[in-house]
């Protein structure tokens, strides 16, 4: 295990000292040097040499019979007896991957018993199968008991892919499952493929804040297991008159799983439309300048049936609650259209919401960063653009 | 009460641009920083300690310089600091990186509460917590937002996607905390006299009785393949005009789009 360069392929172009995310290689005398102390074998160099002057060694190790496992699931994750929309995401993406590699698609259902009737959703978005474990205990989630019925699912069905939604939930989940039984783990992926030729799951996913990409794979362990970020892949088209196998697990509740008590649920009342599901959003920054302007931003996000996002300027003076926060330290977006007014656009906002379809922004600053990843762009006082766009569409609307 | 929080020394990616010619990221007079997250981890647990007496310990798993993010946290307050390093755990991806911390933290020894960063934010993965308290066979609580302790029993406030969580558990557990929680103390002038005479252990693989497959690239289930810098949206415009034009002419965009 290690990283050499090849002396006699690398030519010193120095293609590999900006792909290094840590800073690691530095090029002297016209050859390639690495940093052992900073580089920790992300396998960022080697795809950036084009003399594949950059080796990175490995040891393969863990050897579990992968023909053994079959089949793609999905974890239904459901609120108050509903699947979550991303549920929809994953099947419609899940099936791509199932015809690829010609395997089933199945769906794991966890709750109470009032969960029962989205088997049929759940079908008729593409599951060939739905796993459903039913008791008192599941109606809502807590890590412990769902990680445990979960991981001895995988370990009797042995599924070769599970996709969870990287929600609160999802990212919760899965990253205990994988611990629990030594399987690989990407997070948030934005892209999911098959390689024809090793039948492995190619996930790419952003990191350093969106502003690099990574294709990450699982070669040894089985599952090779993805949390996917919500929004980035089509719902599944229904196909009411589909049938599928339903298939009861009774689950083993262990009272040792049930040491973390939810006392409380508590709505976020200021919350019309849930950010993370939306389809539009329109965000507020400092350029309102008080409190009581965010009336604008929710006044336009009415009338396009819109949610209201926020910079983090604006959470932390108190003028919004958290939960409307868009950006690396509240919730990553990916909405169709991201409307920003009054946001400069920093790195950390830009984290949040850059990979949405349509952004437009209204800021009276030309130089905002915002305006770099701006689809359409309106230099202007908001105070004055936004009350006669919110006029203008209400107009067109209807 | 004995704290463990575990924190990690981050590119500052604040700074971190991409060239637009090259597309690449410019990484010049970009410095490591404790990973912002963690920062309010430690405070967290200062808090807590400072409510309920006990000790607090830091612990980070990477490179020999990563001491500096380690003394920076007992200038803080952080009763002692432990840099687990080895190039053994070189290539350790979510899953080995749990397990060393994991491990790391039986060595030190009885504990009560440990506390993470809700995220790195270069990896942004969020598995690191989950996997140290599986590990550690003990309940986890994500996302926190708040947290109380009375007679054993921790209160959790957790922020999810609409809504808080208020759960209780009993300790010991993990929590990884959101940034909302706290804002993180200064440093005392104290505290850096302190740290700069601390001495901070390092332990190796060896020393936290890690075996040996479990560690660094031979440990860990994933590997990334290809990086790259995502392909520049393009395509941008700035609108003319008047107000009124450059209203109608952004309201027309959207409608041809059939976006709203």
């Amino acid at each position: 295990m290690g990283i050499r360069v090849i002396n006699e392929k690398c030519i010193g172009c120095k293609l590999c000292v900006p792909a290094c995310p840590l800073g690691a290689i530095r090029v002297e005398n016209k050859k390639a040097i690495v940093d052992l102390d900073k580089c920790n074998l992300c396998g960022a160099c080697p795809s950036s040499c084009k003399f594949k002057a950059i080796e990175i060694t490995k040891e393969d190790v863990h050897v579990v019979d992968k023909s053994l496992y079959k089949g793609i699931w999905v974890f239904a994750e459901q609120y108050e007896g509903d699947v979550h929309p991303v549920v929809l995401e994953l099947l419609g993406e899940g099936k791509k991957l199932a015809n690829d590699l010609g395997v089933e698609l199945c769906a794991i259902l966890l709750g109470d018993s009032s969960i029962e009737k989205e088997t049929k959703k759940l079908i008729e978005h593409g599951a060939d199968k739905v796993y459903v474990a039913t008791a008192p205990e599941l109606k809502h989630y807590t890590t412990l008991p769902y990680s445990t019925i979960i991981s001895d699912m995988i370990r009797q069905y042995k599924p070769e892919i599970v996709l969870f939604g990287a929600t609160t939930t999802g990212r919760d989940l899965a990253s205990r499952i994988a611990a629990r039984i030594n399987a690989g783990l990407t997070a948030d992926c934005t892209g999911l493929a098959i390689d024809k030729e090793t039948r492995l799951l190619q996930q790419t996913r952003p990191a350093f804040g969106g502003n690099i990409m990574a294709t990450i794979i699982c070669k040894n362990h089985r599952p090779q297991m993805s949390t996917v970020r919500p929004k980035v892949f089509k719902k599944a088209v229904p196909d009411h008159g589909r049938k599928g196998q339903v298939i009861k697990v009774a689950p083993k509740i262990d009272q040792d799983d049930l040491l973390v008590k939810i006392v409380d649920i508590i709505k976020d009342a200021t919350l019309k439309v849930n950010l993370a599901e939306a389809e539009i959003i329109v965000s507020g920054g400092r350029g309102l300048q008080a409190p009581e302007n965010f009336k604008l931003v929710e006044e336009l996000a009415e009338v396009i049936g819109g949610a209201v996002g926020a910079s983090r300027a604006t959470v932390d003076a108190g003028w919004i609650s958290s939960h409307h926060q868009v950006g690396q330290t509240g919730k990553t977006v990916c909405p169709k259209l991201y409307i920003a007014v009054g946001i400069s656009g920093a790195i950390q906002h830009l984290a949040g919401m850059g990979s949405s379809d349509i952004i437009v922004a209204i800021n009276k600053d030309p130089d905002a960063p915002i305006f770099k990843v701006a689809t359409y762009g309106i230099v202007g006082d908001l105070f004055e653009v936004v009350p006669k766009l919110t006029r203008k569409l209400k107009e067109v609307r209807g | 009460m004995n704290i463990v929080v575990c924190i990690k020394q981050v590119p500052g990616t604040t700074q971190v641009k991409i060239n637009p010619e090259t597309n690449t990221l410019i990484r010049e007079g970009v410095e490591s920083i404790v990973n912002p997250f963690d920062e309010n981890a430690i405070e967290a647990a200062l808090q807590l300690r400072d409510k309920h007496g006990g000790k607090v310990t830091v612990i980070t798993m990477g490179p020999p310089q990563a001491v500096n993010a380690l003394k920076d946290t007992i200038a803080l307050g952080v009763d002692e600091a432990i840099l687990v390093s080895d190039r053994a755990f070189a290539g350790s991806d979510t899953w080995a990186t749990s397990y060393t911390l994991a491990s790391t933290i039986k060595k030190i020894g009885a504990f009560d509460l440990i506390i993470c960063g809700k995220q790195a934010i270069d990896g942004d993965t969020a598995q690191v917590g989950p996997g140290v308290s599986e590990f550690l066979k003990i309940p986890q609580v994500t996302f926190a937002v708040g947290v109380e302790i009375n007679n054993g029993v921790m209160k959790v406030n957790r922020l999810l996607e609409d809504t808080n969580e208020i759960v209780e558990v009993k300790l010991p557990a993990l929590i990884t905390v959101v940034k909302q929680m706290n804002t993180p103390r200064m440093p005392s002038f104290k505290g850096k006299i302190k740290a700069k005479s601390a001495v901070i252990p390092q332990w190796g693989a060896k020393d936290i009785n890690a075996e040996d497959n479990c560690i660094g690239q031979k440990g860990s289930p994933t590997s990334v393949v290809k990086i790259f810098t995502p392909p520049p949206k393009g395509g941008g415009e700035i609108l003319h005009g008047s107000v009124d034009e450059m209203v109608d002419a952004l309201v027309k965009k959207l409608r041809d789009r059939k976006v709203c």
